[in-house]
């Protein structure tokens, strides 16, 4: 096997999807998925996700394009042909077979013998600690237990990629951010690829190698966690990702990476030049709030702010403030022993350095 | 629950127990909920719950006899039908007390049809005797009474004589026919002291008189010893002779034999019917293979019924998934087609099929016309087994594909799309994984077809013919013109009990809790 299919172990190359022959629900996909990659899928309802990993999976055909798995194009190859594992959103785990059963079900059909099947399910369920359960019923199992078993099933058969439906939507947060971390481990174990989708961005950030952000049916951006926390290309991404103060302007001069905007308060800002367009053109700034300076701290971009409501989190406080005639700003403020107090009402002076604004398309 | 547990029964604040305390607070609600149901609960026992014990009960009710001939049963009961001899002559005598009376209020026949069931013939002699019997010699003894003295003629002198304290215990039989006697006058509210004796009162009396031994008399009745005394000079009357110059046939063995073995208030022999048995002198025997239809008939239904129910679930499995896997909207769509037939009244749509399967029906027309068959050789699909399994399996499908349908919409469909992702070709996804999930809509079908399609009555009696005919219609006959009901009924209950052990076992090893109607 070369590099070049390991870096390309999956492919999807200009897939469009319709289901009524009207609407495109994924447009020109082209995503290229690496050998032992953990890529998540995050995106609002709607967005194309669910339906790329179908198609994936070989429960949806594509309408125009190709998916490559290995190397192969897998259009044409049924679902039990692809050897993909997939863990579904309920667990979909047969409510009629023990746990075992279960877990031995792949196993059966590829007609392994009986031996090596117990063998390889007693792994399947060591590897998920759960061991004692095997002669249980689903239904007499937690969720989280549930969710456990339905990962062990969909990797016993040792695929090379496992797709996961939203697998944690039905888990409670304290479980849930739990199972994250036991997947994410599970994986790093195995080295097994992974296609994650989900529309929680926490978990995707949580658990990816990479996140590709679907808006429409296209692939909005496609970066590391950090990358896209940090460096969001357009305004969705900026928006959907965390938290985002919005300011509209118009771009007055570009200067290479930089620029300069005309806010709609009049007054001006610098700010990273992403993806705004030539001067004149229409912009949104993006701050994102714990980056915004308050009082002696501020000194790019200094302007005027007036504090509309404070709230109490614990670690930091978060301020909301009316700042270029924008009520809905926020600032945090880090609760530590050299933070500046605030109080509603309060006038103060906030600012943000120009590497913290990017100015992005109007969305 | 063991002692240590006893002692640690949880109290509720004010020191109840728990449990009392909880009862207590939700006996309102429980109150509460048996007003709601009370309307239906009462029409139900009234309308469902009733009929069906009054109809166990008469599968075994038999006090027709004892209540029809009391006096016949009570004497019989010494007798042994296997000596083979006749009973008595006080048996004869007894009987002609009871068919009298029984004659008098016209109710002899009913017991002679009663008795018909069990030995044909015993019907046209009942109505024969009841009308001879006012009729017998025992004029004769009436006669011999007034010429020894003439206030015999006198009923005054019956009434005084039965308000004589000694009356009952000295002339037992007399007085049991007296009070019968005086039963029947205020029946035809006639006076006693106005209305002839009949000749069955002298008979009493000669009876009792000439029981009586000289000198044995108590004092009271010192008078009698006269009487006594000529009486047994009277020129007797052979009431065994009366009987056999009636009908010969109360010389029968069989005759007695019947009335012998279906003299108890409670009888086996409707169920023994049922079941092609009779009770005979040596026991209980098989019918008469040319007169066995029951068993065969309920081994028919059962069977029709299995085949009727595969072919509904054939039939219904495919059109339930079809149904569960479409959106919606169209689902209702053929939903409701599914349910058309309903809109239909059950008689019109056999009616149809009788059109379509009659030998010069649509269907055989067409394949004459399509030169399948020969016009001399037109199908028989009607009047037989397979007229009948066609137009119920048709009637019935509906039953089996809603229970079917509301199971299989309940099963998601990532079950299946799992089972592919685990390497499972189509066909083991199916049966591994979506088939097991619809076993319980199968199995309510199943069940609900089944059972009624056991009890199933206008169907097969308009397409079935004499080879496609069901236990039910055999009941309907019992009912409607043979008038047998209590065969019908011993019929009815073993349909319920056949239907109850099948339920009983489809619970032991299906599960009831896995039956699912919607």
């Amino acid at each position: 096997m070369t590099n070049v299919n390991d870096d390309r172990f999956v492919v999807f190359d200009r897939v469009q999807k319709s289901y009524d022959g009207r609407n495109l629900v994924v447009k020109d996909l082209n995503l290229e998925i690496a050998k032992g990659e953990f890529l998540t899928m995050l995106g609002p309802s709607g967005s194309g996700k669910t339906t790329c990993l179908m198609m994936l999976a070989g429960f949806e055909t594509a309408t125009h394009g190709d998916i490559l798995l290995d190397g192969q194009p897998i259009n044409n190859i049924p679902p039990y042909k692809r050897g993909i594992g997939m863990v579904f959103q309920n667990y979909a785990l047969f409510p009629h077979m023990t746990v075992a059963e279960n877990l031995a079900f792949p196993l059966e059909v590829r007609r392994m013998g009986k031996s090596d099947r117990e063998s390889k399910v007693a792994r399947a369920l060591d590897m998920v600690q759960m061991d004692e359960f095997a002669n249980r019923r689903p239904a007499q199992l937690s969720g989280g237990q549930q969710q456990r078993i339905a990962l062990a099933r969909a990797l016993v058969f040792e695929p090379e990629l496992v797709l996961m439906d939203e697998p944690l939507g039905a888990l409670d947060k304290q479980l849930r951010e739990h199972m994250q971390y036991e997947i994410k481990h599970l994986h790093d174990r195995l080295g097994v690829t992974v296609v994650y989708v989900t529309h929680d961005q926490s978990e995707a950030l949580t658990m990816s190698d990479r996140v590709a952000v679907f808006d429409d049916g296209r692939i909005q951006q496609l970066a590391s966690p950090e990358e896209l926390y940090e460096r969001p290309e357009n305004s969705f991404v900026a928006q959907f990702i965390g938290e985002n103060n919005r300011l509209m302007g118009t771009v007055d001069r570009l200067d290479g990476g930089s620029s300069l905007v005309t806010l709609d308060s009049g007054e001006q800002s610098s700010a990273l030049a992403v993806n705004c367009g030539e001067a004149g053109a229409r912009t949104l700034l993006s701050i994102r709030p714990e980056r915004v300076r308050i009082g002696d701290q501020a000194s790019e971009n200094v302007t005027k702010a007036k504090v509309l409501e404070l709230i109490y989190l614990g670690d930091h406080i978060r301020c909301r403030m009316q700042v270029h005639g924008d009520d809905q700003f926020i600032a945090k403020i880090p609760n530590s022993p050299e933070s500046q107090r605030v109080h509603i009402g309060q006038e103060l002076n906030i600012g943000w350095a120009a590497k913290d604004c990017r100015a992005l398309d109007v969305g | 629950m063991n002692e240590s547990d006893a002692n640690a029964i949880p109290l509720a604040a004010d020191g109840r127990p728990l449990e009392q305390s909880l009862q207590r607070a939700l006996r309102r609600q429980k109150l509460r909920a048996l007003m709601l149901i009370a309307p239906l609960l009462a029409f139900v026992m009234l309308t469902f719950i009733a009929p069906i014990a009054d109809m166990l009960y008469r599968s075994v009710d038999n006090r027709i006899v004892s209540e029809t001939l009391p006096r016949t049963v009570a004497a019989l009961s010494s007798w042994d039908e296997a000596q083979a001899e006749l009973p008595d002559r006080d048996v004869f005598d007894a009987l002609y007390f009871d068919l009298f009376f029984a004659a008098e209020y016209k109710i002899h026949t009913r017991l002679g049809s009663r008795l018909n069931y069990q030995q044909t013939g015993v019907s046209s002699l009942f109505r024969k005797t009841g009308r001879r019997v006012d009729r017998f010699d025992t004029d004769e003894i009436t006669e011999q009474f007034i010429a020894l003295n003439p206030q015999w003629e006198n009923p005054e002198f019956w009434v005084s004589l039965s308000r004589d304290k000694q009356f009952a215990q000295q002339l037992p039989t007399t007085a049991s026919v007296w009070q019968d006697w005086l039963k029947l006058l205020a029946h035809d509210e006639k006076s006693v002291a106005e209305e002839q004796p009949e000749d069955l009162l002298y008979y009493a009396l000669y009876l009792d008189l000439s029981q009586i031994e000289a000198g044995q008399q108590s004092p009271g009745f010192d008078w009698w010893a006269g009487t006594t005394a000529a009486v047994k000079n009277f020129t007797p009357v052979d009431m065994v002779a009366q009987f056999e110059k009636t009908d010969e046939d109360w010389l029968s063995m069989d005759v007695w034999g019947v009335l012998k073995r279906f003299s108890p208030t409670v009888t086996e022999g409707y169920f023994l019917n049922a079941l092609d048995m009779q009770k005979t002198a040596e026991g209980i025997q098989s019918q008469p293979e040319s007169l066995q239809i029951y068993k065969i008939l309920f081994v028919r239904t059962m069977v029709m019924s299995l085949v009727i129910m595969g072919s509904c679930i054939l039939l219904a499995y495919p059109v339930a998934y079809l149904l569960s896997n479409l959106p919606m909207r169209k689902a209702n769509l053929i939903l409701i087609l599914v349910l058309l037939p309903f809109w239909t009244s059950l008689l019109v749509r056999t009616s149809a099929w009788k059109v379509l399967l009659q030998q010069q029906g649509v269907i055989n027309d067409l394949l004459v016309w399509i030169g399948l068959v020969d016009d001399a050789n037109r199908l028989v699909m009607m009047n037989n087994q397979f007229g009948t399994i066609i137009a119920m399996t048709h009637i019935l499908l509906p039953f089996m594909i809603l229970p079917m349908y509301s199971v299989m919409r309940t099963i998601p469909p990532s079950y299946v799309r799992a089972a592919k992702s685990l390497g499972a070709t189509n066909w083991t996804a199916f049966w591994r994984v979506y088939f097991p999930q619809s076993v319980p809509g199968i199995g309510a079908g199943s069940i609900l077809v089944f059972i009624m399609s056991i009890g199933y009555y206008i169907t097969p009696a308009i397409v079935g013919g004499t080879q496609g005919i069901f236990i039910s219609n055999r009941i309907a006959y019992h009912i409607s013109s043979s008038l047998n009901w209590g065969l019908a009924s011993a019929l009815g209950a073993i349909l319920l009990i056949l239907v109850l052990v099948l339920y009983w076992l489809y619970d032991k090893y299906v599960g009831i809790d896995n039956l699912k109607l919607g």
